[in-house]
């Protein structure tokens, strides 16, 4: 069992030279992927999965609980290796989980710049934690810093990295409504200048369509739904616009009997 | 609405009548709790000062005891005789020179117990053979009482300082490996992840992750180790020595000195205490990202 799962195994790292030519050329791809399977025992998690991500995409991944999507971004993230089919990522990405994942044991500042080659490097981790708004906490326990604030260092984290691809798992979703409102606005502004390609995996519809480009729904192991958003940024939640596509997204995870009836 | 007409019933969990909040009447009848500020409650006398009172308030019943006669000097000396034997002992040197020896004892067999401890767990913590060849027979080995051994190892040694070393040795380093084998495998399993998406080598995850993540326990670990070393300096200074607070205390044993028994008995609590107090800064400093609760 074992031996046939790594001998479909492929993880292919692709280097995509999107900070140097500003954006990667239009067929370059950030993610691509091709007839992923994930089984859980019985179980299959992923079933043939398809996705390509282009080089400053901005997607966002939708799903009930359980429906597979931290599975695709853990595989994404190369944290699971048990999976069958294709996945291509760039050499360069970064990850802020759901819980910051801070090390309690490092100031915040050693946690920005943990990993990167070289002597920890504290005027690049005060750059990279200004940027998210809270330098004047450089040099705290991260016990000592509010939910909002750790999830803050933990994307500080990982845009130091200059990745070309960020991979978010509901990373707002263990903060407050008025933190949350904050850190969406904050990530939307980090990917414009950043320039990389985002996937974010959430439950929150209004999250989804007011971040990102295209927002896929998965369900059963499969992309069911694929929406691309053309609204203008920065998109207002009372526009009638979002409001029909926040309803089409809806109808499409089975949350309001609608028009959609997918089975 | 038929709830909000009854105006009164009776409350099955606390068994009081209680009055519907439509009725206003009923609003004194609320069971209330005062909460008070923690500072009304914790008193105006610092907490060193209470901490110190237990211990004086048991030397004064224990002087009043031997004044009054009830506790005799051959049962147990009482505490001024106690003092004087003390600063006697201090004065020609004798006391000192034991302390030293003894420290050293416990120091040295730590020293070596605890690099066979620590070695050991980590090889068997962060490698998988390392835990399939050494995990097994120090589990096996930690349930021997250790002061069974000091036959063997008298055969072994002889009488001299290698015995009483090794007994304190041995018995450190038990503790020292299970606390810190438990450490390396309880390093939260996210942050390992975590450590991985921010591409560290196995080598910084060794050093940025598990062994920080694995010293609360090693600390845990460190303090069980010197209250066994402490145990085990006793026992081996039972063993033929000349020399040390166990040489001085047999030596009042032979001529019933129960005065100097007790100086002895409070040299191994003070030096036992020095140590522990040690290990509690070592805590404070090397632990003080951890959000832990301090007590109230």
């Amino acid at each position: 069992m074992a031996a046939s799962v790594q001998r479909n195994l492929k993880i292919v790292e692709t280097e995509t030279p999107a900070d140097v030519l500003g954006r990667a050329k239009a067929n370059d791809l950030a993610v691509r992927v091709r007839g992923l399977t994930r089984r859980f025992g019985e179980r299959e998690v992923l079933k043939d999965l398809d996705l390509d991500i282009a080089p400053g995409e901005f997607v966002a991944l939708l799903g009930a609980s359980g429906c597979g999507k931290s599975t695709l971004l853990r595989i994404l993230a190369d944290l699971d290796r048990e999976m069958i089919g294709e996945v291509e990522v760039p050499v360069r990405r970064a990850v802020a989980f759901q819980a910051p994942r801070l090390m309690p044991w490092k100031k915040v500042w050693r946690n920005v710049v943990l990993g990167l080659p070289g002597r920890p490097d504290g005027k690049r981790a005060l750059a990279a934690l200004q940027e998210v708004g809270i330098g004047h906490r450089a040099d705290e326990w991260p016990k000592v810093l509010s939910g909002g604030e750790a999830q803050r260092t933990s994307l500080a984290r990982a845009l130091v990295r200059e990745p070309d691809l960020l991979l978010l798992d509901e990373p707002f979703a263990a903060l407050d409504a008025l933190t949350r409102i904050k850190a969406q606005e904050l990530v939307g502004e980090l990917w414009q200048r950043h320039g990389c390609a985002i996937l974010l995996v959430t439950h929150d519809v209004e999250e989804a369509v007011l971040l990102a480009d295209r927002v896929l729904v998965m369900k059963d192991g499969v992309i069911a739904h694929e929406e691309r958003i053309a609204m203008r940024r920065p998109r207002d939640v009372a526009d009638p616009a979002f409001a029909r596509i926040r309803g089409d997204l809806l109808d499409w995870l089975g949350v309001r009997h609608g028009k959609h009836h997918n089975d | 609405m038929v709830w909000m007409m009854s105006s009164l019933h009776r409350d099955p969990v606390l068994n009081i009548d209680r009055m519907d909040a439509a009725n206003p009447k009923g609003v004194s009848a609320l069971p209330l709790q005062k909460i008070t500020p923690a500072s009304a409650t914790r008193g105006s006398i610092p907490r060193w000062v209470r901490r110190f009172c237990g211990p004086v308030l048991l030397v004064l019943i224990w002087h009043v005891a031997s004044v009054s006669g009830v506790l005799p000097g051959e049962v147990l000396a009482g505490p001024a005789t106690v003092i004087s034997s003390a600063a006697k002992l201090f004065a020609t040197g004798e006391l000192q020179q034991a302390m030293w020896i003894s420290l050293r004892r416990a120091l040295s067999g730590l020293a070596i117990g605890g690099t066979i401890g620590v070695t050991l767990a980590v090889v068997a913590g962060l490698f998988r053979l390392g835990e399939d060849l050494i995990d097994a027979p120090m589990q096996m080995l930690r349930t021997v009482p250790n002061v069974a051994l000091i036959p063997l190892l008298i055969i072994w040694f002889g009488i001299g300082e290698t015995p009483k070393v090794a007994l304190i040795a041995l018995g450190t380093a038990f503790p020292l490996y299970l606390n810190v084998y438990a450490g390396i495998r309880n390093v939260d399993s996210t942050l390992i992840e975590a450590g991985r998406t921010l591409g560290l080598s196995r080598l910084a995850m060794i050093r940025h992750v598990i062994l920080p993540g694995a010293l609360p326990n090693a600390l845990v670990g460190l303090r069980y180790a010197l209250g066994i070393a402490w145990l085990a300096l006793v026992f081996g200074e039972q063993i033929n020595a000349t020399a040390g607070i166990g040489y001085l205390m047999a030596n009042a044993r032979e001529f019933f000195q129960t005065d100097v028994i007790v100086v002895c008995l409070a040299v191994y609590a003070l030096l036992g205490l020095a140590v522990d107090f040690t290990v509690r800064t070592l805590e404070k400093v090397f632990l003080a990202w951890r959000p832990a609760f301090n007590g109230t």
